[in-house]
């Protein structure tokens, strides 16, 4: 096998440790091992049954897994697919991941590496499992032709294959080397999933240990030989350029080797240490040429989105019958503005990535959603053609869309690599430098105009969304006669993904686009957040004006919507919606659908007289199709919730002379456990499909809530965070 | 030249007077279980005990640390990474990403060592760590766990 890295001579830097504390607590075993170095190459007994299936002779099972690994849990949902085709007994399986690099000069034989849109079982569970299936008939092949009969007449059950009718055996390790050498199958038959006994169950995940006792290495934690550390400042407003820095002021500071400009619009100071490049960078005097956005502020991008929601110009996402003409003849007109502001993901560990470049070659460290899109961004910034580059991931302290579609921090390592050849750079981000340098939730508002009959029921809705396109920002090429698809997220009249759960009879929802300077981004969720805010505390809003029950209200649209409304129902089911709560307390509901699953939430509220706001309970319900790994669902809506709630309760960014005001967690709040509801999960797992687990909950937190605080005090919250809202009752 | 005792080893470590504790736990000692999040003491990723005490390390500058204080980082927690809390972490399947745990295990085993057996009103008015992914209610349920075993008392 070539997969080694040729020379990632990962030992750890001893330079720093003074003698006598190497008997720390064990602390200095840096037990951090490379994807693939050295492991295949020192054992040339281990086979590769095929690109997903590693077996050694001890029957260690290694499972190839291309998604990256963020808390998610994928890595242990993925192999239990894998695992459970081909049979083998899961207490002996281990993972790692294939590099990016391996994946392009094997014909991307792992297919897709992009861990975003919860994606990350729900697109790779056929092939992924056809891979552990494909494993196990070429073992049973082996098997049988080492005893010369009728493969037929042979079974494999946790890695072992026994021939019944003599009652020998033999483990995978001892066949592996020899099915590795067979034709793979060409038709794979895949187990039907009641028939599962790894995949569907709720076991434990394969990394936790090391997230309890400090072992586990993290993109920041990286260590090489001879490496420095570096420490950058990008232009504060974006588009803005570095007009000129004076190195000289802080040449002599300890410890700094290099300052440099890192493309047009960023300086980085490369120091011994990363602590004496930030003291050094924020010693560093620079003149900035801010740009043409020098003077945006967050009321100059509200005003322009506001007359966004009357502009005559628009692209139609979902429309029906004659939503204008029906709100026109309508007994009664509602309507309402909401709005959402720019949230940064604010990742527990800020972006990061270690680089070495030479003329032959340049590689990289880092945490990525996307290992080929760090490759790609590597081979772009240093020059040098992908096959002269290599990715490797290191599992991320949190992703949530911010390593995914766009590897800014890679380009910056690499071309700060470059100006010193041959020595790793590892660059962090101050947390500053992360919170202003984001790529944000994008802004949208959002009129909504019903129209009720006589007797409440809806006869016609328009939702006009005005504000920022994620893909015109980052994939612009995708943008096709002015539409943006995903800012139609939960919107879509039909499709498996993010369609809207309701019938009515005449439907416009069009989308003014307006892009103001600060860069988008997919950030946990997407759009769908903000448009399930709109719609469902909209339906509320009618419910209310109608005289209706807001559930009631709801069903009455969703006839034709019976994947939605069962999760509705799980959910106000389990909540005991209608039923008396304690004095004070009150619920609110709300559903939707996106990333192929249908969520719903119950809250259940009080509100001080001072206006201070408590959740007590919340209800989740969620229809993913199949349920990997339901213990691993049930933290994926727990902390979706977490999510949510932060951007709901305190959820921020604002703009001032072009540039980010919230610079870290003191002006950027989250939630904390002080204000953590207990969350109570419902799984329906309907079957016939996959969905995602890792998004579609985020969207219904904040509504559910929104709505619940409208039932107790009265008041309409239309614009997030509610730190800003008043909420003592009306 | 600043001397410390970490987890029991006295250390030296040649850095400015006004370096935070974290940094040179990091990169001067090379302990990387202690995280760094934000730097103004708001995150909690980076709490070490010292002198038993849940203490952010990044607003700590090492003038600050004298070699009698005991540090203890998450390597030294529990020479085998069997501390109670530890196992519950591991039983309760807290850890999502594992950025935060580092500190949040540290901010745990203080709180219980001061107060064996908080109430959950306890555990969330003390527990100021900032974790994203949402492991709060885990991370309440495996302390509550601890302190109901009384495995911390029998330490
Ligand atoms: S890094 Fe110290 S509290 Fe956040
Ligand atoms: S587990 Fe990821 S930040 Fe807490």
């Amino acid at each position: 096998m070539t997969l080694a890295s040729p020379e990632t001579g990962l030992n750890p830097s001893r330079r720093s440790l003074l003698a006598g504390s190497a008997a720390a607590a064990g602390a200095f075993s840096f037990g951090f091992s490379i994807p693939f170095a050295g492991e295949a190459a020192a054992q040339g007994t281990t086979s590769e049954v095929n690109a997903w299936v590693v077996i050694h002779p001890d029957d260690t099972v290694v499972i190839r897994i291309a998604r990256s690994e963020m808390g998610q849990g994928t890595l242990t949902g993925l192999a239990q697919l894998v695992a459970e085709e081909l049979n083998c007994d899961w207490a002996k399986v281990t993972t790692e991941y294939p590099t990016p690099g391996q994946n392009l000069a094997r014909n991307r034989v792992w297919g897709n590496f992009s861990t975003g849109g919860s994606r990350g079982i729900r697109e790779s569970h056929d092939y992924v499992r056809k891979g552990g299936a494909a494993a196990r008939m070429m073992l049973v092949e082996a098997a049988a032709g080492e005893w010369k009969v009728p493969v037929a007449e042979c079974s494999a059950e946790k890695g072992v294959i026994t021939h019944k009718s003599s009652g020998r055996s033999l483990r995978y390790g001892q066949v592996a080397a020899a099915a590795a050498k067979l034709e793979p199958p060409k038709d794979v038959a895949l187990k039907d999933p009641k028939d599962w006994t790894i995949a569907g169950k709720p076991l434990a995940r394969l990394d936790t240990a090391d997230k309890t006792n400090g072992k586990k290495i993290y993109g920041m934690d990286l260590k090489m030989p001879g490496m420095l550390n570096a420490a950058i400042k990008d232009c504060p407003v974006f588009g803005g350029k570095v007009k000129s820095f004076d190195a000289a002021a802080i040449r002599t500071m300890p410890g700094v080797k290099h300052v440099l400009p890192v493309g047009d619009s960023a300086v980085a100071v490369v120091a011994d240490f990363w602590w004496q490049a930030k003291t050094a960078l924020d010693a560093l005097p620079i003149v900035w040429d801010e740009g043409e956005h020098a003077k945006v502020s967050s009321e100059g991008i509200a005003a322009w989105l506001k007359e966004g929601l009357d502009a005559p110009e628009a692209v139609v996402g979902n429309q029906n019958g004659d939503a204008k003409g029906a709100i026109a003849s309508a007994a009664r007109k509602i309507e309402a503005v909401y709005s959402y502001p720019f949230q940064n993901h604010a990742t527990m560990e800020t972006m990061n990535a270690t680089a070495r470049y030479t003329p032959e070659r340049c590689e990289v460290w880092t945490p990525t959603q996307n290992g080929e899109a760090a490759l790609a961004a590597a081979s772009e910034a240093s020059g040098l053609p992908l096959a002269k580059c290599e990715a490797y991931k290191i599992d991320l302290g949190g992703g949530f869309g911010r390593r995914g579609a766009v590897h800014d921090w890679v380009r910056q390592v690499v071309l700060i690599a470059k100006q010193v050849p041959g020595t790793p750079i590892k660059l962090i981000w101050s947390r500053e430098e992360d919170m202003t340098h984001g790529r944000y939730h994008p802004v949208t508002q959002c009129k909504l105009t019903g129209a009720l009959d006589k007797d409440g029921n809806l006869a016609g809705l328009h939702m006009r969304i005005s504000g920022q396109s994620i893909v015109a920002g980052i994939f612009p090429q995708n943008i096709q006669n002015g539409r943006d698809p995903v800012v139609f997220q939960g919107l879509n009249a039909s499709g498996p993904e993010a369609s809207i759960g309701y019938t009515i009879p005449n439907l416009l929802i069009d989308h003014a686009m307006r892009n103001p300077h600060v860069p988008p981004g997919f950030w946990r969720g997407v759009n769908l957040n903000q448009n399930a805010i709109y719609l469902e505390c909209f339906m509320d809003e009618l419910a209310h004006a109608a005289g209706k029950d807001p559930l009631e209200f709801r069903r009455a649209l969703m006839k034709n919507h019976p994947k939605h409304l069962a999760v509705l129902n799980a959910a106000a089911e389990k909540a005991e919606w209608g039923k008396p709560l304690p004095e004070g307390v009150h619920r609110g509901i709300c559903q939707t659908m996106g990333f192929g699953s249908y969520v719903a939430a119950v809250a259940e509220v009080s509100v001080s007289a001072e206006g201070k706001l408590k959740i007590h309970r919340i209800v989740a319900a969620t229809d993913c199709g199949h349920a990997v790994n339901p213990a691993q669902i049930e933290r994926q809506v727990e902390g979706s919730f977490v999510y949510g709630l932060s951007a709901a309760l305190h959820g921020e960014c604002t703009v001032k002379d072009g540039r980010i005001v919230e610079t870290n967690f003191d002006s950027y709040n989250v939630l904390r456990m002080d204000e953590m509801p207990p969350v109570e999960t419902v799984i329906v797992a309907s079957g016939g499909f996959w969905g995602g687990v890792g998004e579609p909950t985020i969207a219904v937190a904040a509504p559910a809530v929104l709505n619940a605080i409208f039932a107790a005090t009265g008041k309409r919250v239309r614009s997030l965070p509610l730190k800003n809202a008043d909420l003592r009752k009306a | 030249m600043a001397k410390f005792n970490v987890n029991g080893t006295m250390v030296e470590v040649a850095v400015p007077d006004d370096t935070p504790l974290l940094w040179a736990i990091r990169e001067q000692i090379g302990l990387t279980g202690t995280k760094y999040g934000c730097g103004v003491a708001q995150c909690g990723a980076c709490t070490v005990h010292i002198d038993g005490v849940a203490t952010r390390s990044c607003s700590l500058p090492v003038s600050a640390v004298t070699p009698e204080m005991k540090i203890v980082t998450i390597e030294g927690l529990s020479p085998d990474g069997r501390h109670p809390l530890q196992q519950a972490w591991i039983k309760h399947e807290v850890p999502q990403c594992g950025f935060c745990q580092s500190g949040m295990l540290m901010a745990a085993a203080a709180l219980l060592q001061s107060n064996p057996k908080p109430t959950e009103a306890d555990i969330a008015s003390e527990m100021t760590n900032i974790c994203r992914c949402g492991t709060y209610n885990k991370v309440k349920a495996a302390i509550l766990d601890v302190a109901g075993s009384g495995a911390m008392g029998r330490g």
